[in-house]
């Protein structure tokens, strides 16, 4: 018996531990975003502001930022667009080479980034393609389609069909059923898979570099800045960003729980 | 989400109550022709490229060099008995990150998904403490461990003072912050499928386990954890190919050295730096293939055929 009450706290101790572990990296960019760093923001040199208030006075930080930003939204569209068509098709259609299909959405998910990153530069070379801003869109659609397709098709999937039945039962037009009913009811994965693909685009470096020439994006930014000293200012873009993210998932956690709470309540 | 992927593959097609359409190919065809078509011009091709580069010849009598389309397979030797060191690396430092990456995951997804069971709310915010560190950019966590572990931090100093490592010894730059920075990098690519498959464990199993006199180490191995096996598959998975092809952590700029390079590192700095183009491509083409290769074994002896 002695051994199951150790067991009872040895684990939720533990899961503190890990919770630690996975946060320390982000405290430290946290704190560091407030030091008035000189050179190079290694050493602790005292409290300031002064990062916060004027982010842009690091050279080309917020350059740097928005064009990550409109990479994001850009690549972002295109793939959740294409994505939700492939997905709305595996699920409600039947069709040959299926399996096929759904290997080759596969595939992308299974291949290291650098394979990625490299195939498509030595594409873009072969073919005399200049790199810059497209170059990177085009990449950036690339890895993010899979993702997407997966995330839509699960809501997909999880669609009750007689809803659908309903609208065609009182003479709505196939299009009409798909804005009106399907549409709608789809948008919560729609909406999951776009924040996915913008995060992943937002914070991709690896298959960026590969395929970038001149353009500057933020992970970009921090990469070469790496090698003199990364201003605090970079912290405060990172720390934002990831503020603005917690707050987004945190707040449909909570709903969907009140939700579920409400719908309990009825039943 | 993306990790269904991994853990139930075949998707929708399980769900038999969703309505077939008849007779609707053509709209079914203009959903997905777009999609693949992009695939196919921006994945698929690509790949071809990079096998037609990896076996280009190069020449130097014009005094810089240029390549021509070939077929020289004589590249690949070459790559091997140049890089093999850093092609071992990356294999050899990914198989210590994946296995570190299990070991510090599965308690952690075990609370989550079974003892935090009752409460929902919990739960969410648990798995989100999981996923932070995606919201922060991998360079600037990346970077941060570096800083904390600098030559100058008092963790290094203090681990000096009482001996565990020498007054010129050091943690950046070795293998061991490599395998770290690796390890925490890509932590939550093994906890979230460790943490869908428990999540759905029937905790019934491992009292029926107790009842027929089982010790807890034995309920554990016969019963917790052929059940958590899919998501230990696709977790293990999930982290190692990514770890694999990684060249930011060995990178000299952020915890590594030049005695740490990885297989990355290389592909980067011949693309990149010094444009030899061929062994860059050829390197590529091995991970790729090596990837495959254990990716089909391995799902194979783990008899999860079910992945795709």
């Amino acid at each position: 018996m002695k051994n199951f009450s150790l067991g009872k706290y040895a684990l939720p101790v533990y899961a503190v531990l890990a919770f630690t572990y996975l946060l320390i990296p982000i405290a430290y960019t946290f704190v560091f975003s407030f030091n008035d760093y000189r050179r190079s923001n290694i050493a602790w040199r005292g409290f300031t502001f002064d990062n916060w208030t004027s982010v842009c006075e690091a050279q080309g930080v917020c350059e740097a930022f928005a064009t990550s930003v409109s990479i994001g939204l850009i690549s972002t569209v295109i793939a959740t667009v294409l994505g939700t068509m492939i997905a709305i098709a595996l699920v409600r259609y039947r069709f040959k080479f299926r399996s096929a299909v759904s290997l080759l959405l596969f595939l992308p998910m299974a291949t290291p980034e650098l394979v990625l990153g490299a195939g498509l530069a030595a594409q873009f070379f072969n073919v005399g393609a200049e790199m810059g801003f497209g170059t990177i869109v085009i990449a950036h659609v690339m890895f993010c389609l899979s993702f997407v397709v997966v995330t839509v098709k699960a809501r997909v999937a999880s669609l009750d069909p007689a809803l659908e039945e309903a609208g065609r039962d009182l003479y709505a037009a196939p299009a009409q059923v798909f804005w009106k009913i399907t549409f709608p009811l789809l948008l919560p994965g729609i909406m999951a898979a776009a924040l996915l693909a913008f995060a992943l685009s937002f914070d991709d470096f690896i298959i960026t570099y590969f395929n970038s020439g001149p353009t500057e994006t933020f992970p970009k930014y921090v990469y070469t800045a790496a090698a003199k000293g990364l201003p605090g200012e970079a912290n405060v873009i990172g720390m934002s960003v990831f503020f603005l993210a917690i707050a987004i998932v945190v707040t449909v956690q909570v709903r969907s729980s009140l939700k579920a709470k409400r719908l309990a309540k009825i039943k | 989400m993306a990790f269904a992927a991994f853990s139930h593959g075949g998707g929708g097609s399980k769900k038999s109550a969703a309505p077939v359409s008849k007779g609707s190919g053509k709209v079914a065809l203009l959903l997905l022709l777009p999609g693949l078509f992009y695939l196919a011009v921006f994945f698929i091709a690509p790949l071809f490229s990079l096998i037609a580069t990896s076996l280009q010849t190069m020449d130097i009598s014009s005094g810089f060099p240029i390549y021509n389309y070939g077929f020289q397979v004589s590249n690949y030797i070459d790559v091997v008995s140049q890089y093999g060191p850093q092609i071992f690396r990356s294999f050899f430092y990914a198989l210590l990150a994946t296995i570190a990456a299990l070991i510090i995951s599965y308690p952690l997804a075990y609370f989550i998904g079974v003892k935090a069971r009752r409460w929902p709310l919990l739960q969410g915010l648990m798995l989100t403490l999981v996923i932070a560190p995606f919201f922060i950019s991998f360079l600037l966590r990346t970077f941060a461990w570096k800083q904390i572990f600098s030559n100058e931090s008092w963790i290094v100093s203090g681990l000096q003072q009482i001996g565990l490592l020498s007054p010129d010894q050091y943690l950046v730059g070795t293998p061991f912050m490599v395998i770290f920075g690796l390890t925490y990098n890509f932590i939550p690519f093994m906890t979230l499928p460790l943490y869908t498959t428990l999540e759905r464990l029937d905790v019934r199993y491992l009292e029926a386990g107790a009842d027929l006199y089982a010790s807890p180490r034995k309920t554990f191995m016969k019963v917790t954890l052929p059940l958590s096996m899919p998501g230990i598959v696709s977790g293990t998975l999930l982290t190692f190919i990514p770890i694999a092809g990684d060249y930011v952590n060995a990178s000299g700029l952020f915890l590594g050295s030049t005695e740490t390079s990885m297989l990355g590192n290389v592909v980067e700095s011949k693309f990149l730096k010094s444009y030899e183009y061929p062994t860059a491509s050829a390197l590529s083409v091995i991970l790729m293939g090596a990837i495959l290769l254990l990716v089909t074994l391995y799902v194979r002896k783990s008899g999860t055929d079910d992945l795709l």
